[in-house]
Protein backbone atom coordinates (compact mmCIF):
# COMPACT_ATOMS: atom_id res chain seq x y z
CA UNK A 1 0.00 0.00 0.00
CA UNK A 2 1.16 3.23 -1.28
CA UNK A 3 1.11 6.28 1.34
CA UNK A 4 0.37 8.56 -0.95
CA UNK A 5 -3.51 8.43 -0.99
CA UNK A 6 -6.30 10.90 -3.02
CA UNK A 7 -7.02 12.58 -6.09
CA UNK A 8 -6.63 16.44 -5.92
CA UNK A 9 -7.28 19.32 -8.18
CA UNK A 10 -6.16 22.72 -8.47
CA UNK A 11 -6.44 25.92 -10.79
CA UNK A 12 -6.27 29.36 -9.84
CA UNK A 13 -8.85 29.51 -12.70
CA UNK A 14 -12.46 28.52 -11.02
CA UNK A 15 -14.11 27.18 -14.33
CA UNK A 16 -10.96 24.84 -15.16
CA UNK A 17 -11.23 23.81 -11.61
CA UNK A 18 -14.93 22.46 -11.81
CA UNK A 19 -13.48 20.55 -15.35
CA UNK A 20 -11.08 19.23 -13.58
CA UNK A 21 -13.18 18.06 -10.48
CA UNK A 22 -15.66 16.38 -13.46
CA UNK A 23 -12.53 14.33 -14.75
CA UNK A 24 -10.90 13.51 -11.43
CA UNK A 25 -14.19 12.40 -9.83
CA UNK A 26 -14.00 9.45 -12.61
CA UNK A 27 -10.37 9.10 -11.68
CA UNK A 28 -10.67 8.40 -7.79
CA UNK A 29 -14.24 6.50 -8.09
CA UNK A 30 -11.76 3.96 -10.25
CA UNK A 31 -9.04 4.24 -7.41
CA UNK A 32 -12.18 4.21 -4.92
CA UNK A 33 -10.38 7.02 -3.09
CA UNK A 34 -11.25 10.31 -2.33
CA UNK A 35 -11.35 13.66 -4.73
CA UNK A 36 -10.08 17.07 -2.83
CA UNK A 37 -9.88 20.32 -4.52
CA UNK A 38 -7.41 22.83 -3.44
CA UNK A 39 -8.88 26.14 -3.39
CA UNK A 40 -6.94 29.59 -2.93
CA UNK A 41 -7.65 33.12 -3.18
CA UNK A 42 -9.04 36.25 -1.59
CA UNK A 43 -13.35 35.97 -0.69
CA UNK A 44 -14.30 32.80 -1.64
CA UNK A 45 -15.76 31.29 0.77
CA UNK A 46 -19.11 30.45 -0.41
CA UNK A 47 -17.75 29.47 -3.62
CA UNK A 48 -15.60 26.29 -2.10
CA UNK A 49 -18.86 24.78 -0.84
CA UNK A 50 -20.17 25.16 -4.27
CA UNK A 51 -17.47 22.61 -5.30
CA UNK A 52 -19.11 19.53 -3.47
CA UNK A 53 -21.46 19.69 -6.39
CA UNK A 54 -19.03 19.34 -9.21
CA UNK A 55 -17.95 16.39 -7.47
CA UNK A 56 -15.56 17.17 -4.75
CA UNK A 57 -15.25 15.21 -0.78
CA UNK A 58 -13.35 17.77 0.52
CA UNK A 59 -12.04 21.33 -0.17
CA UNK A 60 -8.99 22.66 1.33
CA UNK A 61 -9.27 26.18 1.46
CA UNK A 62 -6.99 28.72 1.83
CA UNK A 63 -8.80 32.83 1.56
CA UNK A 64 -6.13 35.31 2.28
CA UNK A 65 -5.84 38.35 1.18
CA UNK A 66 -2.62 37.99 0.35
CA UNK A 67 -3.59 35.71 -2.50
CA UNK A 68 -6.37 38.59 -4.36
CA UNK A 69 -3.88 38.50 -7.53
CA UNK A 70 -2.11 35.38 -8.67
CA UNK A 71 1.27 35.44 -7.76
CA UNK A 72 3.49 31.83 -8.41
CA UNK A 73 5.46 31.76 -5.23
CA UNK A 74 2.28 32.35 -3.19
CA UNK A 75 0.78 29.30 -4.48
CA UNK A 76 3.78 26.96 -5.14
CA UNK A 77 4.13 27.48 -1.39
CA UNK A 78 1.03 26.28 -0.21
CA UNK A 79 0.97 23.84 -2.84
CA UNK A 80 4.28 22.63 -1.55
CA UNK A 81 3.32 22.45 2.08
CA UNK A 82 0.25 20.46 1.21
CA UNK A 83 1.05 17.88 -0.86
CA UNK A 84 4.27 17.39 1.21
CA UNK A 85 1.58 16.47 4.75
CA UNK A 86 -0.84 14.97 3.08
CA UNK A 87 0.64 12.89 0.19
CA UNK A 88 -2.01 12.89 -2.19
CA UNK A 89 -1.64 10.26 -5.14
CA UNK A 90 -2.42 12.01 -7.97
CA UNK A 91 -2.42 15.53 -8.58
CA UNK A 92 -4.49 17.85 -11.57
CA UNK A 93 -2.90 21.23 -12.00
CA UNK A 94 -4.83 23.70 -14.55
CA UNK A 95 -2.37 24.13 -17.54
CA UNK A 96 -2.55 27.75 -18.02
CA UNK A 97 0.53 29.59 -18.79
CA UNK A 98 0.79 30.12 -14.99
CA UNK A 99 -0.78 26.75 -13.83
CA UNK A 100 2.21 24.97 -15.92
CA UNK A 101 4.81 27.13 -14.14
CA UNK A 102 3.55 26.41 -11.13
CA UNK A 103 3.39 22.32 -12.03
CA UNK A 104 6.80 22.29 -12.96
CA UNK A 105 8.06 23.80 -10.10
CA UNK A 106 6.04 21.55 -7.34
CA UNK A 107 7.45 18.61 -9.21
CA UNK A 108 10.62 19.81 -8.60
CA UNK A 109 10.04 20.50 -5.29
CA UNK A 110 8.65 16.99 -4.65
CA UNK A 111 10.86 15.70 -6.71
CA UNK A 112 8.91 13.95 -9.03
CA UNK A 113 7.55 13.68 -12.83
CA UNK A 114 5.17 15.77 -14.55
CA UNK A 115 3.03 14.75 -17.26
CA UNK A 116 1.90 18.31 -19.14
CA UNK A 117 -0.77 19.18 -21.14
CA UNK A 118 -3.46 16.31 -21.35
CA UNK A 119 -5.93 16.06 -23.38
CA UNK A 120 -7.17 12.63 -22.11
CA UNK A 121 -6.42 10.93 -18.46
CA UNK A 122 -7.51 6.98 -17.53
CA UNK A 123 -5.97 4.92 -15.08
CA UNK A 124 -4.64 1.14 -15.79
CA UNK A 125 -4.94 -1.79 -14.31
CA UNK A 126 -2.22 -0.75 -12.00
CA UNK A 127 -3.83 1.83 -10.78
CA UNK A 128 -1.47 4.51 -12.28
CA UNK A 129 -2.64 7.76 -14.20
CA UNK A 130 -2.19 7.58 -17.99
CA UNK A 131 -2.00 11.15 -19.20
CA UNK A 132 -2.24 11.40 -23.38
CA UNK A 133 -0.81 14.41 -24.59
CA UNK A 134 -0.31 15.95 -28.18
CA UNK A 135 3.50 15.68 -29.11
CA UNK A 136 6.45 16.24 -31.83
CA UNK A 137 4.13 19.32 -33.29
CA UNK A 138 0.91 17.21 -33.33
CA UNK A 139 1.90 14.87 -35.02
CA UNK A 140 1.51 12.40 -32.53
CA UNK A 141 -0.54 11.21 -29.39
CA UNK A 142 1.72 10.28 -26.62
CA UNK A 143 0.61 8.35 -23.53
CA UNK A 144 2.76 9.10 -20.53
CA UNK A 145 2.75 7.51 -17.02
CA UNK A 146 4.66 8.93 -13.95
CA UNK A 147 6.81 6.50 -12.40
CA UNK A 148 7.03 8.57 -9.20
CA UNK A 149 4.68 10.22 -6.63
CA UNK A 150 2.19 12.45 -5.91
CA UNK A 151 1.55 12.07 -10.27
CA UNK A 152 1.33 15.24 -11.66
CA UNK A 153 -0.33 15.81 -14.79
CA UNK A 154 -1.23 19.20 -16.00
CA UNK A 155 -4.40 19.94 -17.90
CA UNK A 156 -5.67 22.30 -20.30
CA UNK A 157 -9.33 23.98 -20.32
CA UNK A 158 -12.25 22.49 -22.10
CA UNK A 159 -10.16 18.93 -22.32
CA UNK A 160 -13.03 17.69 -20.16
CA UNK A 161 -16.60 18.21 -19.38
CA UNK A 162 -17.73 19.60 -15.68
CA UNK A 163 -20.36 17.07 -13.71
CA UNK A 164 -23.51 18.23 -13.76
CA UNK A 165 -25.13 19.78 -10.54
CA UNK A 166 -25.66 17.52 -7.86
CA UNK A 167 -26.63 17.18 -4.10
CA UNK A 168 -23.22 16.15 -2.62
CA UNK A 169 -21.98 16.30 1.26
CA UNK A 170 -18.07 17.56 2.00
CA UNK A 171 -16.35 19.34 4.05
CA UNK A 172 -14.39 22.29 3.53
CA UNK A 173 -11.22 22.90 5.58
CA UNK A 174 -9.93 25.84 6.38
CA UNK A 175 -6.19 26.39 6.37
CA UNK A 176 -4.00 28.86 7.44
CA UNK A 177 -0.86 28.71 5.84
CA UNK A 178 2.36 31.27 5.42
CA UNK A 179 2.12 33.07 2.15
CA UNK A 180 5.65 32.57 0.48
CA UNK A 181 6.84 35.95 -0.82
CA UNK A 182 7.52 36.39 -4.47
CA UNK A 183 10.74 37.37 -6.24
CA UNK A 184 9.56 38.72 -9.65
CA UNK A 185 7.05 41.71 -9.36
CA UNK A 186 4.45 42.63 -11.61
CA UNK A 187 4.42 45.99 -12.63
CA UNK A 188 1.33 45.91 -15.11
CA UNK A 189 -1.67 43.84 -16.00
CA UNK A 190 -3.71 45.28 -19.09
CA UNK A 191 -6.63 42.83 -20.10
CA UNK A 192 -6.69 41.37 -23.44
CA UNK A 193 -9.71 42.30 -25.57
CA UNK A 194 -12.29 39.46 -25.12
CA UNK A 195 -13.28 38.69 -28.66
CA UNK A 196 -9.70 37.60 -28.85
CA UNK A 197 -9.69 34.97 -25.77
CA UNK A 198 -13.64 33.81 -26.35
CA UNK A 199 -12.47 31.71 -29.66
CA UNK A 200 -11.68 28.78 -27.56
CA UNK A 201 -15.22 28.72 -26.21
CA UNK A 202 -17.07 29.22 -29.38
CA UNK A 203 -19.49 26.52 -30.73
CA UNK A 204 -18.75 27.66 -34.27
CA UNK A 205 -15.80 28.93 -35.50
CA UNK A 206 -14.94 30.12 -39.17
CA UNK A 207 -11.82 30.63 -39.82
CA UNK A 208 -9.27 31.46 -42.76
CA UNK A 209 -5.97 30.73 -44.23
CA UNK A 210 -3.87 32.10 -46.79
CA UNK A 211 -6.53 31.77 -49.27
CA UNK A 212 -7.41 35.33 -47.76
CA UNK A 213 -6.17 37.70 -50.88
CA UNK A 214 -7.03 40.91 -48.55
CA UNK A 215 -7.45 41.32 -44.77
CA UNK A 216 -10.87 43.40 -45.36
CA UNK A 217 -12.37 39.98 -47.00
CA UNK A 218 -12.29 38.48 -43.75
CA UNK A 219 -15.75 40.13 -43.59
CA UNK A 220 -17.77 37.64 -45.54
CA UNK A 221 -16.37 34.75 -42.98
CA UNK A 222 -18.03 37.26 -40.17
CA UNK A 223 -21.22 37.18 -42.13
CA UNK A 224 -21.45 33.38 -41.90
CA UNK A 225 -20.72 33.59 -38.61
CA UNK A 226 -23.37 36.47 -37.86
CA UNK A 227 -25.99 33.27 -39.47
CA UNK A 228 -24.10 30.94 -37.34
CA UNK A 229 -23.74 32.55 -33.89
CA UNK A 230 -20.06 31.97 -34.11
CA UNK A 231 -16.52 33.77 -34.25
CA UNK A 232 -14.39 34.34 -36.72
CA UNK A 233 -10.36 33.11 -36.60
CA UNK A 234 -7.41 32.36 -38.64
CA UNK A 235 -4.75 30.22 -39.59
CA UNK A 236 -0.75 31.33 -38.41
CA UNK A 237 0.35 32.37 -41.37
CA UNK A 238 -2.40 35.05 -41.79
CA UNK A 239 -0.74 36.17 -38.16
CA UNK A 240 2.74 35.63 -38.28
CA UNK A 241 3.60 36.34 -42.30
CA UNK A 242 1.30 39.14 -42.98
CA UNK A 243 1.06 40.53 -40.12
CA UNK A 244 -2.77 41.08 -40.34
CA UNK A 245 -3.72 39.92 -37.04
CA UNK A 246 -1.59 38.88 -33.63
CA UNK A 247 -3.32 35.54 -32.74
CA UNK A 248 -4.81 32.25 -34.41
CA UNK A 249 -6.08 29.03 -34.18
CA UNK A 250 -3.45 26.41 -34.09
CA UNK A 251 -1.52 23.81 -32.11
CA UNK A 252 1.15 27.31 -31.20
CA UNK A 253 -2.15 29.21 -30.43
CA UNK A 254 -5.60 28.59 -29.70
CA UNK A 255 -6.56 25.30 -29.57
CA UNK A 256 -10.44 25.05 -30.46
CA UNK A 257 -12.90 22.35 -30.02
CA UNK A 258 -16.15 23.86 -31.46
CA UNK A 259 -18.63 22.05 -32.68
CA UNK A 260 -18.59 23.60 -36.27
CA UNK A 261 -15.53 24.37 -37.70
CA UNK A 262 -15.15 25.55 -41.23
CA UNK A 263 -11.67 26.25 -42.65
CA UNK A 264 -11.58 28.52 -45.74
CA UNK A 265 -8.48 28.76 -47.68
CA UNK A 266 -6.19 26.83 -45.15
CA UNK A 267 -4.73 23.90 -46.36
CA UNK A 268 -4.19 22.60 -43.50
CA UNK A 269 -0.76 21.71 -41.64
CA UNK A 270 -0.17 19.47 -39.47
CA UNK A 271 0.34 22.33 -36.40
CA UNK A 272 -2.97 23.89 -37.57
CA UNK A 273 -5.05 20.57 -37.99
CA UNK A 274 -4.01 19.73 -34.49
CA UNK A 275 -5.08 22.79 -32.83
CA UNK A 276 -8.66 22.10 -34.48
CA UNK A 277 -8.65 17.98 -33.67
CA UNK A 278 -10.85 18.18 -31.52
CA UNK A 279 -13.96 20.28 -33.23
CA UNK A 280 -16.96 17.94 -33.74
CA UNK A 281 -17.69 18.78 -37.44
CA UNK A 282 -14.40 20.38 -39.82
CA UNK A 283 -15.81 21.76 -43.55
CA UNK A 284 -13.25 22.45 -45.61
CA UNK A 285 -13.01 24.93 -48.81
CA UNK A 286 -10.37 25.01 -50.47
CA UNK A 287 -9.67 25.49 -54.23
CA UNK A 288 -6.86 22.92 -54.34
CA UNK A 289 -8.19 19.37 -54.25
CA UNK A 290 -5.00 17.85 -52.99
CA UNK A 291 -4.75 20.66 -49.49
CA UNK A 292 -4.33 17.88 -46.99
CA UNK A 293 -7.13 19.78 -45.46
CA UNK A 294 -9.58 17.59 -46.88
CA UNK A 295 -8.04 14.34 -45.22
CA UNK A 296 -9.07 15.60 -41.58
CA UNK A 297 -12.69 16.97 -42.91
CA UNK A 298 -15.94 15.62 -42.68
CA UNK A 299 -17.50 18.04 -45.17
CA UNK A 300 -14.92 19.05 -48.07
CA UNK A 301 -15.29 21.59 -50.55
CA UNK A 302 -13.21 22.15 -53.90
CA UNK A 303 -14.20 25.66 -55.09
CA UNK A 304 -13.08 29.58 -54.17
CA UNK A 305 -13.83 30.36 -50.80
CA UNK A 306 -15.01 33.98 -52.60
CA UNK A 307 -17.51 32.11 -54.04
CA UNK A 308 -18.62 29.33 -51.75
CA UNK A 309 -18.71 31.54 -48.45
CA UNK A 310 -21.71 33.86 -49.51
CA UNK A 311 -23.54 31.27 -51.36
CA UNK A 312 -23.31 29.36 -48.10
CA UNK A 313 -24.54 32.43 -45.88
CA UNK A 314 -27.46 32.43 -48.70
CA UNK A 315 -28.39 29.26 -48.32
CA UNK A 316 -28.01 28.81 -44.67
CA UNK A 317 -29.82 31.91 -43.76
CA UNK A 318 -32.79 30.23 -45.99
CA UNK A 319 -32.74 26.76 -44.62
CA UNK A 320 -32.63 27.97 -41.23
CA UNK A 321 -35.26 30.33 -41.39
CA UNK B 1 30.56 42.63 -17.79
CA UNK B 2 26.97 40.46 -18.05
CA UNK B 3 27.11 36.89 -18.84
CA UNK B 4 23.89 35.50 -20.61
CA UNK B 5 23.68 31.50 -20.60
CA UNK B 6 21.12 30.17 -22.81
CA UNK B 7 19.56 26.62 -22.99
CA UNK B 8 19.63 24.99 -26.46
CA UNK B 9 17.86 21.69 -27.09
CA UNK B 10 18.90 19.71 -30.55
CA UNK B 11 15.35 18.81 -31.36
CA UNK B 12 14.07 16.55 -33.83
CA UNK B 13 12.50 18.75 -37.15
CA UNK B 14 8.69 17.91 -36.42
CA UNK B 15 8.31 19.56 -40.16
CA UNK B 16 10.35 16.66 -41.70
CA UNK B 17 8.57 13.81 -39.90
CA UNK B 18 7.60 11.07 -41.25
CA UNK B 19 4.95 8.61 -39.81
CA UNK B 20 4.58 5.57 -41.08
CA UNK B 21 0.72 4.40 -42.16
CA UNK B 22 0.34 1.23 -41.18
CA UNK B 23 1.38 1.33 -37.76
CA UNK B 24 0.54 4.88 -36.80
CA UNK B 25 4.48 4.92 -35.89
CA UNK B 26 6.52 8.04 -36.10
CA UNK B 27 10.20 7.24 -37.91
CA UNK B 28 11.67 9.47 -35.13
CA UNK B 29 15.07 7.91 -35.70
CA UNK B 30 16.45 9.19 -39.07
CA UNK B 31 14.27 12.49 -38.55
CA UNK B 32 16.89 15.69 -39.48
CA UNK B 33 17.25 17.51 -35.90
CA UNK B 34 17.90 21.48 -35.63
CA UNK B 35 18.36 24.00 -32.40
CA UNK B 36 14.70 23.90 -31.17
CA UNK B 37 12.48 27.22 -32.65
CA UNK B 38 11.74 28.83 -29.31
CA UNK B 39 15.61 28.41 -28.22
CA UNK B 40 16.63 29.93 -31.19
CA UNK B 41 14.88 32.86 -30.34
CA UNK B 42 16.63 33.27 -27.23
CA UNK B 43 19.74 32.74 -28.38
CA UNK B 44 19.24 35.47 -30.99
CA UNK B 45 17.42 37.69 -28.00
CA UNK B 46 20.72 37.24 -25.66
CA UNK B 47 22.90 38.04 -28.73
CA UNK B 48 20.99 41.41 -29.16
CA UNK B 49 21.11 42.63 -25.60
CA UNK B 50 24.93 41.36 -25.72
CA UNK B 51 24.89 43.55 -29.02
CA UNK B 52 23.13 46.51 -27.34
CA UNK B 53 25.00 46.63 -24.27
CA UNK B 54 28.05 46.02 -25.54
CA UNK B 55 29.97 44.57 -22.32
CA UNK B 56 28.31 41.15 -22.14
CA UNK B 57 28.89 37.74 -23.34
CA UNK B 58 26.87 34.60 -24.54
CA UNK B 59 27.39 30.95 -23.62
CA UNK B 60 25.20 28.49 -24.75
CA UNK B 61 24.92 25.24 -23.01
CA UNK B 62 23.38 21.66 -24.47
CA UNK B 63 22.45 18.57 -22.94
CA UNK B 64 22.29 15.63 -25.20
CA UNK B 65 23.17 11.68 -25.30
CA UNK B 66 24.09 12.22 -28.70
CA UNK B 67 25.99 14.26 -31.39
CA UNK B 68 25.22 17.70 -31.32
CA UNK B 69 28.00 19.80 -32.96
CA UNK B 70 26.35 20.82 -36.23
CA UNK B 71 23.56 22.59 -33.27
CA UNK B 72 26.61 23.96 -31.40
CA UNK B 73 28.32 25.55 -34.40
CA UNK B 74 25.09 27.16 -35.91
CA UNK B 75 24.34 28.71 -32.11
CA UNK B 76 27.81 29.84 -32.75
CA UNK B 77 27.99 31.48 -36.09
CA UNK B 78 24.16 33.32 -34.74
CA UNK B 79 26.85 34.89 -32.32
CA UNK B 80 27.16 32.95 -29.09
CA UNK B 81 30.99 33.19 -27.24
CA UNK B 82 31.17 30.00 -26.30
CA UNK B 83 29.07 27.00 -25.93
CA UNK B 84 28.99 24.18 -23.34
CA UNK B 85 27.93 20.78 -24.40
CA UNK B 86 27.23 18.17 -21.90
CA UNK B 87 27.52 14.80 -23.63
CA UNK B 88 26.42 11.21 -21.73
CA UNK B 89 25.43 7.89 -22.68
CA UNK B 90 23.84 7.97 -19.83
CA UNK B 91 21.59 10.76 -20.64
CA UNK B 92 19.90 8.57 -23.17
CA UNK B 93 16.30 7.88 -21.04
CA UNK B 94 16.14 11.76 -18.57
CA UNK B 95 13.20 13.29 -18.78
CA UNK B 96 12.25 16.96 -17.89
CA UNK B 97 13.29 16.60 -14.28
CA UNK B 98 16.84 14.90 -15.27
CA UNK B 99 17.64 17.52 -17.90
CA UNK B 100 16.88 20.72 -15.65
CA UNK B 101 19.13 18.80 -12.86
CA UNK B 102 22.02 18.47 -15.58
CA UNK B 103 21.70 21.73 -16.48
CA UNK B 104 21.60 23.61 -13.29
CA UNK B 105 24.98 21.19 -12.33
CA UNK B 106 26.46 22.75 -15.30
CA UNK B 107 25.41 26.18 -14.77
CA UNK B 108 27.03 25.60 -11.38
CA UNK B 109 30.26 25.10 -12.46
CA UNK B 110 29.96 27.76 -15.74
CA UNK B 111 29.84 29.82 -11.94
CA UNK B 112 28.93 33.38 -12.14
CA UNK B 113 25.82 34.59 -15.00
CA UNK B 114 23.49 37.29 -14.80
CA UNK B 115 20.71 35.55 -17.25
CA UNK B 116 19.53 32.70 -18.24
CA UNK B 117 17.50 32.60 -21.53
CA UNK B 118 15.61 29.00 -22.65
CA UNK B 119 12.67 28.60 -25.28
CA UNK B 120 9.23 28.69 -23.42
CA UNK B 121 8.72 24.83 -24.33
CA UNK B 122 10.81 22.50 -27.11
CA UNK B 123 9.63 22.03 -30.36
CA UNK B 124 9.06 18.10 -30.83
CA UNK B 125 8.22 17.10 -26.92
CA UNK B 126 6.52 20.70 -26.15
CA UNK B 127 6.37 19.77 -22.43
CA UNK B 128 7.50 23.09 -21.79
CA UNK B 129 8.33 22.19 -18.09
CA UNK B 130 12.42 22.53 -18.15
CA UNK B 131 12.63 26.53 -17.60
CA UNK B 132 10.26 26.32 -14.47
CA UNK B 133 12.54 23.74 -13.12
CA UNK B 134 15.95 24.55 -13.97
CA UNK B 135 14.47 28.21 -11.95
CA UNK B 136 13.42 26.35 -8.95
CA UNK B 137 16.85 24.05 -8.87
CA UNK B 138 19.10 27.54 -9.02
CA UNK B 139 16.32 29.12 -7.27
CA UNK B 140 16.26 32.17 -9.74
CA UNK B 141 12.93 34.44 -9.84
CA UNK B 142 11.38 33.32 -12.71
CA UNK B 143 9.53 35.19 -15.94
CA UNK B 144 8.05 33.11 -17.97
CA UNK B 145 6.89 32.97 -21.87
CA UNK B 146 8.26 36.37 -22.56
CA UNK B 147 7.78 38.37 -25.45
CA UNK B 148 9.43 41.57 -24.97
CA UNK B 149 12.73 41.74 -22.80
CA UNK B 150 14.59 44.80 -21.41
CA UNK B 151 17.70 44.39 -19.41
CA UNK B 152 18.53 47.73 -17.60
CA UNK B 153 21.54 47.79 -14.99
CA UNK B 154 20.55 44.90 -12.52
CA UNK B 155 16.73 44.66 -13.61
CA UNK B 156 15.22 43.13 -16.08
CA UNK B 157 11.67 43.90 -17.21
CA UNK B 158 9.99 41.50 -19.52
CA UNK B 159 6.32 41.24 -21.00
CA UNK B 160 4.26 38.50 -20.99
CA UNK B 161 1.13 37.41 -22.60
CA UNK B 162 -1.17 35.26 -20.60
CA UNK B 163 -4.52 34.04 -21.85
CA UNK B 164 -6.66 36.55 -21.03
CA UNK B 165 -3.96 39.46 -19.96
CA UNK B 166 -0.73 41.04 -20.62
CA UNK B 167 1.85 41.79 -17.88
CA UNK B 168 4.55 43.19 -17.21
CA UNK B 169 7.29 41.78 -14.80
CA UNK B 170 9.92 42.82 -12.88
CA UNK B 171 13.01 40.90 -11.58
CA UNK B 172 16.65 41.45 -10.28
CA UNK B 173 19.14 39.45 -12.10
CA UNK B 174 20.24 36.98 -12.25
CA UNK B 175 17.06 35.64 -13.05
CA UNK B 176 15.71 33.32 -15.50
CA UNK B 177 13.26 33.71 -18.45
CA UNK B 178 11.65 31.73 -20.79
CA UNK B 179 10.84 33.37 -24.60
CA UNK B 180 8.10 33.04 -27.00
CA UNK B 181 8.52 32.97 -30.79
CA UNK B 182 7.06 36.31 -30.76
CA UNK B 183 10.55 37.73 -29.12
CA UNK B 184 12.18 38.34 -32.55
CA UNK B 185 12.86 36.85 -35.57
CA UNK B 186 16.12 35.07 -35.27
CA UNK B 187 18.90 35.89 -37.56
CA UNK B 188 20.47 33.95 -40.54
CA UNK B 189 23.95 33.42 -40.19
CA UNK B 190 26.19 34.44 -43.20
CA UNK B 191 29.31 33.00 -44.20
CA UNK B 192 31.35 35.15 -42.18
CA UNK B 193 29.87 35.03 -39.13
CA UNK B 194 30.26 30.62 -39.80
CA UNK B 195 33.27 30.96 -40.95
CA UNK B 196 33.99 32.98 -37.39
CA UNK B 197 32.30 30.55 -35.72
CA UNK B 198 34.61 27.69 -35.97
CA UNK B 199 37.39 29.46 -34.07
CA UNK B 200 35.11 29.34 -31.01
CA UNK B 201 35.54 26.97 -27.91
CA UNK B 202 33.02 24.78 -27.37
CA UNK B 203 33.84 23.00 -24.03
CA UNK B 204 32.18 19.29 -23.89
CA UNK B 205 31.57 17.59 -20.46
CA UNK B 206 30.92 14.50 -18.88
CA UNK B 207 28.16 13.38 -16.41
CA UNK B 208 31.71 12.66 -14.32
CA UNK B 209 33.00 16.27 -15.10
CA UNK B 210 29.96 17.75 -13.30
CA UNK B 211 29.30 14.98 -10.58
CA UNK B 212 26.44 13.81 -11.70
CA UNK B 213 24.39 11.38 -9.76
CA UNK B 214 22.81 8.86 -11.39
CA UNK B 215 19.83 8.31 -9.34
CA UNK B 216 19.05 11.87 -10.19
CA UNK B 217 18.58 11.68 -13.54
CA UNK B 218 16.51 8.61 -13.18
CA UNK B 219 13.35 9.28 -14.91
CA UNK B 220 10.42 10.26 -13.57
CA UNK B 221 7.66 9.57 -16.60
CA UNK B 222 7.92 7.02 -18.41
CA UNK B 223 6.23 7.63 -22.23
CA UNK B 224 4.46 4.22 -23.42
CA UNK B 225 3.24 4.79 -26.50
CA UNK B 226 3.36 7.40 -29.08
CA UNK B 227 0.93 7.08 -32.14
CA UNK B 228 -0.32 9.38 -35.09
CA UNK B 229 -3.58 10.53 -33.89
CA UNK B 230 -6.16 8.76 -35.93
CA UNK B 231 -8.23 10.48 -38.01
CA UNK B 232 -11.81 9.89 -38.26
CA UNK B 233 -13.62 12.50 -40.60
CA UNK B 234 -16.25 11.36 -42.67
CA UNK B 235 -14.25 12.93 -45.76
CA UNK B 236 -17.58 13.79 -47.79
CA UNK B 237 -16.83 15.82 -50.76
CA UNK B 238 -19.78 18.31 -51.93
CA UNK B 239 -19.87 18.46 -55.22
CA UNK B 240 -22.23 20.26 -57.30
CA UNK B 241 -23.22 22.57 -60.87
CA UNK B 242 -22.58 25.82 -59.34
CA UNK B 243 -21.23 27.23 -56.16
CA UNK B 244 -25.24 27.78 -55.59
CA UNK B 245 -26.01 24.64 -55.35
CA UNK B 246 -22.82 23.33 -53.54
CA UNK B 247 -23.64 25.65 -50.47
CA UNK B 248 -27.44 24.39 -50.78
CA UNK B 249 -26.22 20.60 -50.09
CA UNK B 250 -23.32 21.66 -47.69
CA UNK B 251 -26.12 23.85 -45.78
CA UNK B 252 -28.56 20.80 -45.80
CA UNK B 253 -25.49 18.31 -44.53
CA UNK B 254 -24.80 21.09 -41.92
CA UNK B 255 -28.17 21.28 -40.34
CA UNK B 256 -28.33 17.44 -40.45
CA UNK B 257 -25.21 17.86 -38.15
CA UNK B 258 -27.13 20.15 -35.83
CA UNK B 259 -26.01 23.10 -36.52
CA UNK B 260 -28.50 26.47 -36.03
CA UNK B 261 -29.72 24.58 -32.81
CA UNK B 262 -31.71 22.15 -34.27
Amino acid sequence: MSEHKGVWVFSEKYDLTLEMLGKGREVADKLQTRLTAVFAGYNIKEKARELMKYGADMVYLIDDPALECFQIEAYLGILHNLAANYKPEILLIGSTKNGKLLAARLATRLETGCVPDCVGLSVDEEGRLIGERITYGGNAVAKVISRSKPQIATIPARAFEKLETEDRKGEVIELDVKIEEPKTEVVEIEPLETASVNIEEADVIISCGRGLEKKEDKALLEELAKILDGQVGNSRPLAEDRKWFTEWVGLSGHKVKPKLYIACGISGVIQHVAGIRDSKTIVAINKDPEAPIFEVADYGVVGDLYEILPALTEALRKQLQ
Amino acid sequence: MKRIIVCLKQAVDVSQLKIDPSTRRLITASAPKKISDFDKNALEEAVRIKEKIGEAEVYTLTVSHEDAKAVLREALAIGADKAYFVDDPSFQDVDTSGTAYILAEAIKKIGEFDLVLCGEASLDSFSGLVGSRLAELLNLPLIASVGKLTVEDNTVVAERTLEDARETVKAKMPALITVTREINQPRIPSLMMIMKASKKEIVTWTATDLNIQQEKIGAKIEVVDVLAPKTERKKIMITGENSAEIAERLAKALIQEGVGGR
